[in-house]
């Protein structure tokens, strides 16, 4: 007994002790017009290991500022740093970075060089949160870093051409990145990952972007969850990757000449499950994928729900649900061991005489209209022409020209909604 | 000319037909809201409906009201009165009271089902605006069918032929050359062929509103610059009152020199 006692005394003293070195040694540093510090430089050069930096409101002119220890920056309101367009602002160079409610604005643009508001550089555990970037050219770059977090930020900029523009948050080389709840409008790419693994991009907005809204290149292990993209060139893009995990992102709006809600090339063992995607001019192209599981999305109201090219193996779509789309699948190639099982089709006409909720007669999803339409894009000017639902009708009736065993054989009778 | 279009169109609004005709429309707008809820969905399944069946009921029906008022029209030529007012006061009863037919068949039902304070307002009255051009179009191409054939046969049998091409063969032409001259930049031809077709411009119209996503793709951009701005929009409907205004002036021409 006396033991245990003495032994919760020695670690309370010893608590204690540790205690007292952090309180005395982190220093709170000020920086304002009228503080001790009035550039945010000085306030870094002064601070040591560990301290912490708030800066209170103020417009701070600041380029090529860097942090080689590990700090907290925390901005007050309307603490804004402006890099009078003159290449990077802020350059974190060490781990345990924080970096919290700041204002960043005009970034320097360049052809060579990816300015950026926030650079971090082979860097572990640091957090950049609540930010907001107007005007930038890249908004957060990581290079080389891992077991970052980026959350809540909200990046803007006003990219008019995808050669002289940049990403929102652009990482290259990099592990274990969170990257959570940031709004990212008018860019290049919303989220740039190149060679990344391990990380997860959730709750994430990303609207209006030139080119995509969040774009995978070589990155494996990753998952994206509740994203919402909306109105970009691309909703997203998945090249190259393998290992991806897609779940309950909402795809919308994605218009134009060559848009889509989510693009995937050379792509292997992915879960697609549970998005929406609604109102795309093409739900998702698919190109040279590989072990792919489409399960539970909704294709809503797109022009064409799923646009299949060539070389494609072991692609299931199984309990999806294909409403009112123009068309629902068109297919180029070879039907290879790609399965449409279980999913509902808004277009089925099918009966239900068992019924067990799966149509008794099998349902062909590609019309041959879409096949028409494949080939002479100029034809789609007929669409809904009583004469194009004539040959479709009898191409339903007997196939020739569109993959005969491109069939879903148990089709559903209603929506397919999860259990859960 | 209004007496004789006030006495054709109350004819005609008493008549079997127009009462068969504004029923169907009703039934069919207050099935299709019934069955599926959602006005913008029933507007589509509408477009198909209006734009295969009302040009085809308009020429039937023009076709059969001046063959079966042959006596009549003989009776007022004996008259002291302009040839082309008995005509046009004809034809203008007879489209009248088709569109009335129209608007109100397929606007009873959607207004109790609340079209006013939905988003597709606009959709619904390009609809029954196109509609209605349709009529005025197939209504005056089948009494320049009727005129130039003294032959009731034979003119039932030239309209339902003109139906038929306008509505599926005309398609079927133009998707054939757009396909066989694949390797040439066809969009301008599309554009053209389509333009030239009163259906197909009806179609048009009404794909631009609803079917957006897919036409806005590769090619479809082409045709939504088009038609989507203000521009296009106007001379679409222009082409379509060109498509009433030829039939109607040959009515007048033929009706000028016929002997009856």
């Amino acid at each position: 007994m006396s033991l245990n006692f003495k032994h919760c005394v020695t670690v309370a003293i010893i608590l204690l002790l540790l205690w007292s070195v952090v309180v005395t040694n982190a220093k709170t540093i000020d920086v304002c017009k009228l503080c001790d510090h009035t550039t945010i430089r000085s306030g870094v050069e002064f601070a040591s290991s560990g301290d912490t930096i708030t800066i209170h409101q103020g417009v701070y002119k600041e380029n090529e500022l860097i942090i080689n220890k590990p700090l907290t920056l925390i901005g007050k309101k309307e603490s804004i740093l402006d890099g009078e367009k003159k290449g990077n602002i802020l350059l974190i160079d060490a781990n345990y970075v924080n970096i919290m409610g700041l204002t960043f604005i005009n970034v320097g643009s360049s052809y060579t060089e990816d300015f950026a508001a926030i650079k971090l550089r082979k860097t572990k555990y640091c957090r950049i949160e609540n930010n907001f970037l107007d005007n930038v050219f890249f908004g957060i770059v990581l290079e080389k870093s891992r077991q970052a977090l980026i959350k809540g930020n909200q990046i803007k900029s006003n990219a008019k051409d995808e050669f002289n523009s940049g990403n929102g948050i652009h990482l290259w080389y990099c592990q274990n990145i969170t990257i959570d709840s940031n709004a990212l409008y008018n860019l290049r790419d919303g989220i740039y990952l190149e060679f990344v693994d391990s990380s997860t991009i959730t709750r994430n907005i990303s609207k209006n972007n030139l080119r995509y809204g969040l774009h995978f290149m070589f990155s494996n292990y990753d998952v994206y969850s509740n994203n919402l993209f909306q109105n970009n060139g691309a909703g997203v893009a998945v090249m190259f990757s393998k290992h991806i995990q897609m779940f309950q992102n909402t795809f919308t709006k994605n218009w134009g000449v060559a848009s889509y809600g989510l693009l995937l090339k050379e792509i292997n063992d992915a879960e697609i499950s549970h998005n929406v995607f609604e109102e795309n001019t093409i739900g998702i192209n698919v190109e040279g994928t590989n072990r792919i599981n489409y399960f539970a999305n909704d294709f809503k109201s797109n022009g064409w729900a799923v646009k299949i090219h060539g070389g494609c193996y072991l692609n299931n779509f199984k309990q999806n649900n294909f409403l009112y789309n123009t068309f629902d699948i068109s297919y180029n190639g070879k039907m290879n061991d790609n399965t449409f099982d279980n999913n509902y089709w808004s277009n089925y006409t099918g009966y239900d005489l068992n019924k067990d909720q799966i149509g008794d007669v099998p349902f062909r999803p590609v019309k041959l209209f879409s096949y028409v339409v494949n080939k002479t894009p100029e034809t789609i000017i007929l669409l809904r022409s009583l004469f194009i639902d004539l040959i479709n009708v009898s191409e339903k009736v007997s196939p020739i020209f569109t993959p005969d065993n491109l069939i879903d054989n148990q089709p559903l009778m209603n929506i397919y909604r999860d259990k859960n | 000319m209004l007496k004789i279009l006030k006495y054709s169109f109350y004819d005609l609004v008493r008549s079997r037909w127009s009462l068969i005709y504004f029923a169907f429309y009703i039934t069919l707008g207050f099935v299709l809201l019934f069955l599926n809820n959602d006005i913008s969905k029933s507007v589509i399944t509408l477009m198909n409906i209006i734009i295969v069946l009302t040009p085809l009921i308009a020429t039937l029906l023009g076709i059969m009201y001046y063959y079966n008022s042959r006596e009549f029209i003989e009776l007022l030529l004996a008259h002291p009165m302009k040839r082309s007012a008995i005509f046009i006061g004809q034809y203008l009863g007879l489209s009248i009271s088709l569109s009335i037919s129209l608007i109100l068949g397929l606007g009873i039902p959607f207004l109790i089902y609340g079209v006013l304070i939905s988003t597709v307002i606009f959709d619904f009255l390009t609809l029954i605006l196109v509609g209605t051009f349709l009529n005025f179009i197939f209504v005056a191409l089948a009494y320049n069918i009727a005129l130039s054939n003294e032959n009731k046969i034979k003119g039932f049998g030239y309209a339902i032929l003109l139906w038929l091409f306008l509505a599926v063969i005309y398609d079927g032409l133009l998707l054939t050359l757009l396909v066989v001259f694949d390797d040439y930049p066809l969009e301008k031809t599309a554009l053209m062929g389509s333009v030239l077709n009163p259906i197909d411009l009806s179609r048009i119209l009404i794909l631009l509103k609803l079917d957006i996503s897919a036409l806005m793709g590769y090619t479809g951009a082409i045709f939504k610059n088009f038609f989507g701005n203000s521009m296009g929009m106007l001379m679409a409907f222009a082409i379509l009152l060109v498509w009433v205004v030829l039939p109607v002036g040959r009515i007048v021409q033929i009706a000028k020199r016929k002997d009856f």
